[in-house]
């Protein structure tokens, strides 16, 4: 929240907004890596609803893509999917 | 106190003890929520505000409450959302809503909460002395006291205006003494509705921020460490704001109430006084009789009374130092380990200037009499005078009753 009032500057300090990235790319802490499998998936949903990062996005046809910016690789994702359609792999450069 | 010509007809009078008037000026200042614990000696406050809300004199959500910890944060939750709030409380009952008391001051939420003072127990005391009031010092609230029923109406009026003033944005509390003011009845002007309606408008619950449906932010989540800082520098900077805010609304009352009283400090004979007895509260009318009756033998003693100890008023009592030979700090409240409370403060401002002399009394309620100011201070000015104090600080216990 970004004020012009000069007696309400403190409100930049006190008052947190979500915002995307707000203490860097937490894609950075990633050792392992969700891999989606789009021709397995069902579109159930299910890994967007519960990723914790807000890192899976969803698509027009309701299939999803993951942001590797943010994705810290905890990998509830691939464990809370039906189908086995998200695999973890090890992380590489 | 300052009396303006002509009291505006617009004013009516009623007989009122303490607690009830700053009830009616919770009233006049039309609080959309009061959350409340009751304890006494301030519960006759919260029980005529219940009564106005039951008898839909006041349009108000009253919230009974499990606690004061939640009465305060019920209403700083209420600020939140953009109402008008208030509570009051006492002693043990500031005490355990603590925690809350600093929260509202960081959250820079204006509101207006009522301290009748009174004793810290052990022993279990009902009686009024300052160290439940004076530990907000330090909190980040506005903190006024009263010395008469008058002034603790004024007082509340003028906290809403005073705490919702853009340029301060920080929680105001009014102290008024036990019994001496909370249970004592006065013939009190009161303005009526409608010039307080148009010299307090409703808030706006924008200012400075309002939670609602549809806007997603966070007040005072976790952050980086500078946050913090720049947040008590910007408390820093608003409380020296409120120096000047509160005279203007001192002086602005006039219209409506037909009173001012000086700003952070009310002057008694002190233009030519080289002895100043500096006081805060209800008895500081006792203690200007004695002045009286000092200045009466030709004894050049005046009195400066403190309305507000945060902010402090420094410069006024710099400004009394410079002419004087000897403060002498009557207290009501004591800092363990060190001296009273008004004594360190009033130090701190003007200790290199001149002597200052603190005398301890009145604690848990001891009732100090005319007749005790006016040989407290004849006896410490001679001392003073023939040289027989001579510390820079020095410190009295004025307990009569241990001696002969
Ligand atoms: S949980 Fe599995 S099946 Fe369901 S949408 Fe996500 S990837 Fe597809
Ligand atoms: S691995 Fe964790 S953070 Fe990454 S997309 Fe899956 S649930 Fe979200």
């Amino acid at each position: 929240m970004e004020t012009s009032n000069q007696y309400l500057k403190f409100l930049d300090s006190l008052l947190a907004k979500p915002s995307i990235g707000a203490i860097g790319k937490t894609g950075l802490w990633r050792t392992f890596k969700p891999i989606y499998y789009r021709d397995k998936c069902i579109r159930c949903l299910l890994c967007w609803l519960y990723c914790p990062e807000n890192a899976i996005d969803v698509n027009e046809d309701k299939t999803i893509a993951i942001d590797y910016d943010y994705c810290k690789g905890c990998g509830i994702c691939a464990s809370i999917c039906p189908k086995k359609a998200i695999e973890m792999i090890v992380e590489s450069e | 106190m300052m009396a303006v010509e002509g009291i505006s007809p617009k004013t009516y009078r009623k007989v009122l003890i303490g607690n009830h008037a700053v009830a009616e000026a919770v009233k006049l200042a039309r609080a959309q929520v009061i959350a409340a614990y009751p304890i006494t000696p301030q519960t006759l406050i919260v029980e005529k505000l219940a009564e106005m809300v039951e008898k839909g004199e006041l349009n108000a959500k009253f919230i009974r409450i499990d606690s004061e910890h939640s009465a305060l944060a019920a209403v700083l939750g209420a600020v939140a959302a953009g109402a008008r709030a208030f509570t009051a409380t006492s002693s043990h009952g500031l005490l355990y809503m603590y925690e809350v008391v600093w929260w509202a001051a960081n959250a820079r939420l204006p509101m207006v909460m009522t301290i009748v003072t009174r004793s810290i127990a052990p022993p279990w005391n009902i009686h009024s002395d300052h160290n439940d009031l004076l530990t907000m010092r330090d909190s980040g609230w506005i903190i006024s006291m009263a010395e008469s029923v008058q002034e603790a109406f004024d007082l509340t009026l003028q906290g809403f205006k005073i705490s919702e003033d853009e340029r301060v944005l920080l929680p105001f509390v009014v102290g008024l003494d036990a019994f001496q003011l909370s249970h004592t009845a006065e013939v009190v002007d009161i303005p009526n509705q409608k010039i307080v309606d148009e010299w307090l408008p409703p808030r706006n619950p924008y200012i400075p921020y309002v939670l609602e449906p549809g806007q997603n932010f966070a007040v005072g989540n976790i952050g980086p460490n500078e946050y913090t800082m720049e947040l008590r520098w910007y408390m820093y900077d608003a409380m020296k704001r409120a120096k000047e805010v509160i005279k203007e609304v001192d002086r602005d009352y006039a219209k409506i109430g037909g009173r001012s009283y000086g700003g952070l400090v009310e002057r008694y004979k002190t233009s030519d006084a080289k002895y100043i007895v500096v006081t805060m509260g209800a008895w500081s009318g006792d203690a200007k009789e004695a002045v009286d009756e000092l200045r009466d033998e030709g004894i050049p003693v005046g009195l400066l009374r403190l309305r507000f100890i945060r902010p402090f008023p420094i410069e006024e009592l710099r400004e009394l130092a410079f002419g004087a030979k000897a403060f002498l700090v009557v207290d009501r409240a004591m800092s363990m380990g060190y001296w009273g409370i008004l004594g360190i403060e009033i130090s701190a401002a003007i200790k290199e200037i001149t002597q200052i002399r603190n005398i301890i009394a009145g604690l848990g309620g001891v009732d100090v009499s005319v007749d005790d100011f006016y040989n407290l201070f004849k006896k410490n000015i001679e001392k003073i005078e023939c040289g027989e104090i001579r510390e820079v600080i020095s410190i009295e216990w004025y307990m009569p009753w241990l001696k002969k």
